[in-house]
């Protein structure tokens, strides 16, 4: 029986496909929203240590839950494949749930910088690499940033960042009171001349949105909020899509392709649903936003008679420049406790080192790190001490509370061979080709990270660590939950997936909102970039609709 | 080795049912275990092998906080798939002991036992069962657990009496709702 005909599918319901939703249905269309994950909250897998998205010991808490149904497979620089899990770091996971990774992140809600929009004008060619500039520049993203910091609600005060861009509007929220680390970091940035500032967050620091303030605890980047502080999309947008009445939220449904009609325009899109049924959900418009991977999968696994290799890779784009975060920084061991049990952690940034860095063609915003848990610190082995034993057992006593972490994500050089495509051999429970990843980073990036992390340790040294330890990037390909690039925005079909408004060169009616259209990713964690440009897409969507048809 | 076998409700009261009624020493064909996959002796000799992974001082170790307790729990549910590695890993543990000490692992001295490990994490240790198996992807395994066992929440079985939260000093049981702190002055 065919599923009566809506107006617009918007599949995945994370930051991209959130923001997208709740747009489209209070601009008056019908929307179908898809999700593949459940509708979770915090009391499913409360404060648990060893199964969160950030500790996935005994499994990633917000999706997938079963691992084997959803594998990946893994290329190794050897080339040789091999199948890999979401408990895995190879997998690249984000999250499977309504909100995506919005429910459970860690939530720092930056602005790219200027030149993050044109970093092959601001750095020119480098070799093997895809660097280009974006379509779009930030003044045209200016207003969106704007509203999902409002919509959405981000505290903070930027306001002694030199370096960012210039914003109209301040923050909604002010900053949380300084922790311990904060109150040490932030004199010695001062002292090395440094530019010092509260780090603007997706978190309620003051009652808003009708949602309570930040209580502080230990379990917070990789969980569900417990005091619904944290602000994602299942918490803010999302409802208010469903209270339009214009929106249909249909959970644990997995989009199997885009179906694609004669004149290569999308009609419908098949998925299977919470009982494994395959459906076709018949409509006029499509955004994909399930993230990087996922979206790629999606788009390369839509083949039809006029796109036999994937929807919208007449050019052999969709997929590749894959890429997150080269994270690198460095520990410093204190004489005193630095550790006051204060969540979130990170607190306190600096920008100093985005742009300009001497002969560097990158670089990355340095903040303190999120608050740890004792299973996170057990397994890390930052200073090389023995795994097990009494010297094990003394440096958990001695370091976990007097131990500061400061780290960076250093924007990435696009690569084209580090990319999504789908295994010719494995399927998934439901028999749909999995995502294939390979590939690694462009070395000048670890280069990079070598320079961060020692700006990091000297910000340490500086603020009176009596011992420091460097963490540069490696060559591995990087995703996770910063995933980005495969889609790519820009205006020449030859070299891009999508145009500036996100909509597929080749096939007017479907759209991507999601990290995959991001050119480069910044040197910063993406997430208000994704809701800004979702915004922006949905705008262009809602003002090009003309009441029962699209164009 | 027989498989060991759970003692299940109806088990227990028969078993319990023989005992006051008879009085007379129980006489099992199968090794009876309450354990959910381990056998008493393998489960002494996880337990002795994740006490010098997480050794006690002046706090308490491994062994008192229920490591194996959370280690057989899981190996019957996440790990399932890791249940033949530790069924020959933890013989493995006793032929190295064995070929070294000529004496099971539960009998050495503590030295001794990281002498052992010691060398099953070099990679190359004497025993049968590591003609099949890799002694230093074992010993891994085992410390991997050891840490989600002693550092992880206590809901699962380990971390008895939140032990290792109380040595860091950090707060126990989980915050459930607090007043943001106040500015630091």
């Amino acid at each position: 029986m065919a599923l009566p005909h809506v107006n617009a599918v918007v599949i995945g319901s994370g930051a991209g496909g959130g923001v997208a939703a709740k747009e489209l249905a209070e601009a008056g269309l019908s929307v179908v929203l898809l999700e593949r994950g459940r509708w979770q909250t915090a009391f499913d897998y409360r404060k648990d240590d060893l199964q969160n998205q950030r500790t996935t010991q005994l499994g990633p808490a917000f999706g997938p839950h079963d691992l084997k149904k959803n594998p990946r497979v893994r290329v190794d620089d050897n080339g040789n494949a091999r199948v890999v899990y979401a408990n895995g770091w190879d997998y690249q996971n984000n999250a499977m749930c309504v909100g995506g990774g919005t429910l459970s992140y860690g939530a720092m809600a930056w602005r790219f910088m200027e030149q993050d929009f044109r970093m092959r004008s601001t750095y020119g060619d480098v070799e093997n690499s895809t660097l280009a500039d974006w379509p779009i520049s930030y003044d045209d993203l200016e207003p969106f940033y704007e509203k999902a910091e409002w919509e959405i609600g981000v505290s903070g005060d930027d306001s002694g960042n030199p370096f960012k861009a210039p914003r109209k509007k301040a923050l909604p929220m002010p900053a949380l009171p300084h922790s311990r680390e904060c109150e040490i970091l932030k004199p010695a940035a001062l002292r090395l001349g440094l530019h010092p500032f509260d780090i603007p967050m997706l978190r309620n620091t003051v009652p808003f949105n009708e949602r309570p303030a930040c209580m502080r605890c230990r379990w917070c980047v990789g969980f569900a909020c417990e005091c619904n502080a944290k602000c994602g999309t299942q918490n803010t947008v999302i409802p208010k899509a469903l209270a339009t009445g214009n929106c249909e939220l249909r959970t644990e449904c997995l989009a199997k392709e885009v179906v694609i009609d004669d004149r290569g325009r999308a009609k419908a899109v098949a998925y299977f649903d919470e009982n494994d049924r395959l459906q076709e959900q018949p409509c006029d418009l499509v955004v994909v936003s399930c993230s990087a991977i996922e979206s790629a999968r999606l788009l390369l696994n839509s083949k039809s008679k006029l796109f036999p290799e994937g929807l919208g890779n007449r050019s052999d784009w969709v997929g590749r420049n894959l890429q997150g975060h080269s994270y690198c920084g460095a520990m410093g061991l204190f004489d005193e406790d630095v550790y006051d049990d204060l969540g979130p952690g990170a607190q306190i940034a600096i920008c100093d080192y985005n742009h300009g860095n001497p002969g560097m063609k990158t670089g990355a915003m340095l903040a303190n790190e999120f608050i740890r848990l004792p299973i996170q610190f057990a397994e890390s082995n930052y200073v090389g001490v023995k795994r097990w034993g009494i010297d094990h057992k003394n440096y958990m006593r001695t370091m976990f509370r007097r131990t500061i972490r400061v780290m960076g994500p250093v924007q990435e050089i696009p690569v084209f061979d580090a990319r999504v495509s789908v295994d010719p051999a494995v399927k998934d429970f439901w028999g749909i080709p999995v995502a294939r990843l390979s590939g690694s980073k462009h070395p000048h990036c670890v280069e990079v990270s070598y320079y961060i992390a020692e700006r990091a340790e000297a910000w340490l040294k500086e603020a009176g660590a009596i011992q420091t330890w460097r963490q540069p990037s490696g060559m591995g390909l990087s995703g996770g939950q910063h995933q980005a690039g495969t889609c790519r925005m820009g205006d020449d079909p030859a070299t891009s997936v999508v145009n500036r408004n996100g909509q597929i060169h080749d096939c007017d009616n479907v759209f991507v909102a999601d990290g995959s259209l991001h050119v480069t990713n910044g040197g910063f964690n993406p997430v208000l970039t994704i809701l800004a440009n979702a915004y922006r897409i949905s705008d262009y969507i809602t003002r090009e609709w003309k009441g029962s048809k699209f164009r | 080795m027989s498989k060991p076998r759970r003692l299940g409700r109806r088990t227990f009261l028969q078993i319990a049912a023989t005992v006051s009624a008879g009085g007379s020493i129980l006489a099992c064909k199968e090794p009876v275990t309450v354990w959910k996959f381990f056998t008493p002796e393998e489960i002494a000799t996880l337990d002795a092998v994740c006490e010098r992974i997480i050794p006690a001082d002046d706090y308490p170790g491994a062994s008192w906080a229920g490591v194996v307790n959370y280690i057989d729990r899981k190996v019957t549910y996440v790990f399932q798939d890791k249940q033949s590695q530790y069924r020959k890993g933890l013989a493995g543990v006793n032929d190295t002991s064995q070929a070294l000490f000529e004496a099971d692992f539960t009998a050495l001295s503590a030295e001794q036992q990281d002498s052992v490990l010691e060398t099953l994490s070099s990679g190359k240790a004497p025993g049968e069962a590591w003609k099949t198996q890799s002694p230093s992807s074992f010993f891994n395994l085992v410390i991997s657990h050891a840490m989600q066992g002693f550092y992880g929440d206590p809901r699962h079985g380990g971390n008895k009496d939140f032990i290792s939260w109380r040595m860091l000093g950090i707060p126990h049981p989980p915050v459930r709702a607090r007043r943001p702190a106040a500015p630091v002055a």
